[in-house]
């Protein structure tokens, strides 16, 4: 079981070098809850999620764990709290999967201190709820796509955080292991309350899975809310430049985005065209 | 049943860990037995060989009947350099190849050997300095061209190909210079040259060894507390930050500890061709790119120099720097590893 966490930011803006991409950002990630972060390409919804990490240093402003300034935090004591799955790690040739998991046990241990049975039933939980306890002495280069986000997903649980931010979480996979890895996100979610924050490339997905969506567009948060408030046809418009209809998920019962483009879109579609 | 069960849930975590620490420690068991083989071997055969009673007496300060000469005056400051050296370039190369996830990034292509070997002829020659002042110079000038490295091929510490030849030209430039500062320096024979421009063990004494144990324990110490730190960066700078690793800091330590250990040991040997880009490698392929690299790299650095050395002085037709020797075994492999970084990018 996990401890709430208050993560939040204050007037914080974000980016590379010289270059600002996001500006006076004040947001709060609820507690114990699931947030997706979505918004166009270049929209720096990856440079949010990188900044909340403590990975990039802020422009202005801050980000404050628990009423600290994360950046002014060890890096030990944030990755004891808070962990990261990058966008596209490397994996080292001929790694295990049990040796990638366990290196996620790095900020329980100092510069002496040795692997111990609290490392081995960490990882151990880990592998058995990604589900790929079977795949421990694999070598990572031999998995699927599907089976390899797992295993990155079971180092970041042997980490034991109290929040969990995910970027992209569901690339380079197929549908049916997108739908796998998000529900494998809600397990957690729902077992030790992990607080989970993803950047997530399908509005449709993200809307269906979280329970709270923040839209970036235009180098700020354009809205924030329950997916519900933020899944309108206007703010599609605005943060993806895209014309939808928004209709009921027949499965899950939630809102979801039909898009609609110049072609193969019905009488609706030439509406459209014939707007611009 | 039930305990049956449990046992079985909770295995394969530390049994596939501890399948990969026991093939280490195998490998590491192995490469130290074979280091000792060598050193038995160099330190009783030469040109002619002594019984086993007599090195060890030689060795122990006994009475060995004539051979307290060869083994302590000729053979053993030779054998010692070799395996300080050795374990210097060994530790030096594969912590530059973990650290920039590439195998081509070792100091000996990169420029920071030659850059150490200019500057100790250069201190030697131009400078007539002697000692701890020429190591000191070699290892100023090595982290200057290592620095110089770093900024033409342009921040974020990244690895890639510019990195790569950025330091390729370097080190033709530094080779030049050796050559240029050789000629000019017309007392030296063609032997003690040659040392310079591929290293070279011979006429090892006691005295110059010292310095190079002193840098193995000093930056050796620095590489072996920033190990851990070292391998969670080949995850990625993300991914390593996420875990906890100043990545910065981390790359800063490893970098001074890897260019005091090429520099040190160049300053003693010259830069012993392509030991420090074998050794990684070699030891990436036996330990299955495990945790171990670093341990298993310095041995087979030594292994390298030390087996190189007596084949260039007994096994071939000609007496031949152990440089010449080491660059003969090192030249086809570093194709071989260009031809299969094109194919699949290449990390280690």
């Amino acid at each position: 079981m996990t401890m709430a966490r208050r993560l939040r930011t204050k007037d914080l803006s974000a980016g590379y070098d010289s270059r600002v991409i996001l500006k006076d950002i004040s947001l709060e990630v609820p507690a114990g809850r699931i947030t997706a972060i979505v918004g166009g390409n270049a929209s720096g919804k990856s440079t949010l999620l990188r900044t909340l990490a403590r990975i990039l240093k802020p422009k202005g402003g801050s980000v404050l764990l628990d009423d600290n300034v994360i950046h002014d935090m060890p890096s030990n004591a944030v990755a004891r709290i808070m962990g990261l799955l990058p966008q596209s790690p490397i994996a080292p040739e001929g790694i295990t999967v049990a040796d990638l998991v366990g290196r996620g046990r790095h900020p329980h241990h100092g510069l002496f201190s040795r692997w111990n049975a609290a490392d081995d039933r960490a990882v151990t939980d880990a592998l058995t709820a990604t589900g790929i306890a079977g795949l421990a002495e694999r070598d990572l280069d031999t998995l699927s796509g599907g089976q390899r986000q797992r295993a990155w997903i079971a180092m970041a649980l042997a980490q034991q955080t109290d929040l969990l931010l995910l970027d992209e979480p569901t690339t380079f996979l197929d549908v049916a292991h997108q739908i796998d890895v998000l529900d494998l996100l809600v397990d957690m979610n729902l077992s030790r309350r992990t607080t989970v924050v993803m950047v997530l490339h399908d509005l449709n997905l993200a809307v269906r899975y979280a329970d709270h969506l923040i839209a970036v567009a235009q180098g700020g948060i354009h809205c924030q809310g329950t997916p519900a408030d933020v899944l309108t046809e206007a703010t599609v418009k605005t943060v993806f430049g895209l014309d939808c209809r928004i209709v009921t998920d027949p499965v899950s019962g939630t809102s979801t985005m039909v898009p609609i483009g110049r072609h193969k879109s019905g009488s609706v579609g030439q509406e459209a065209q014939s707007r611009k | 049943m039930t305990l049956i069960i449990d046992t079985q849930a909770a295995a394969p975590a530390s049994h596939a860990r501890n399948r990969g620490t026991r093939r280490a420690v195998i490998v590491l068991n192995m490469l130290g037995l074979c280091l000792v083989g060598l050193i038995a071997l160099t330190l009783s055969c030469g040109q002619g060989c002594l019984p086993p009673a007599h090195v060890l007496a030689a060795l122990t300060g006994a009475d060995a009947g004539g051979a307290d000469f060869v083994v302590n005056d000729l053979r053993l400051p030779r054998a010692l350099m070799s395996l300080v050296v050795g374990l210097c370039f060994g530790l030096g190369g594969a912590a530059f190849q973990v650290m920039l996830r590439n195998p081509l990034a070792s100091p000996d292509i990169i420029g920071i050997s030659a850059g150490a070997g200019a500057a100790a002829v250069f201190a030697i020659v131009v400078l007539s300095l002697e000692g701890w002042a020429v190591s000191a110079v070699a290892v100023s000038a090595g982290l200057g061209i290592a620095t110089l490295i770093w900024g033409l091929s342009s921040g974020r510490g990244a690895a890639g190909a510019r990195l790569i030849l950025v330091g390729i030209g370097v080190s033709a430039m530094l080779n030049s210079v050796t050559s240029y500062l050789l000629l000019d320096a017309p007392a030296w024979d063609r032997a003690e040259a040659m040392r310079w421009l591929t290293g070279s063990m011979n006429g090892a004494q006691l005295v110059q060894v010292w310095p190079v144990v002193a840098a193995l324990a000093v930056f050796g110490g620095l590489l072996a507390v920033s190990a851990r730190d070292l391998d969670l960066l080949r995850l990625g700078d993300d991914a390593a930050r996420a875990l906890g690793v100043r990545s910065d800091a981390t790359r800063f330590r490893v970098t001074l500890a890897a260019v005091g250990l090429v520099a040190f040991a160049t300053s003693a040997a010259g830069p012993v061709a392509f030991v420090a880009f074998l050794s990684g490698p070699i030891a990436a392929r036996l330990t299955r790119g495990g945790r171990f690299i670093l341990p298993a790299a310095g041995l087979i650095g030594a292994i390298l120099v030390l087996a190189g050395d007596y084949a260039g002085q007994f096994m071939l037709p000609a007496r031949l720097p152990v440089g010449v020797v080491t660059g003969a075994i090192g030249a086809p492999f570093l194709l071989l590893l260009i031809v299969k970084a094109n194919r699949n990018g290449g990390t280690l």
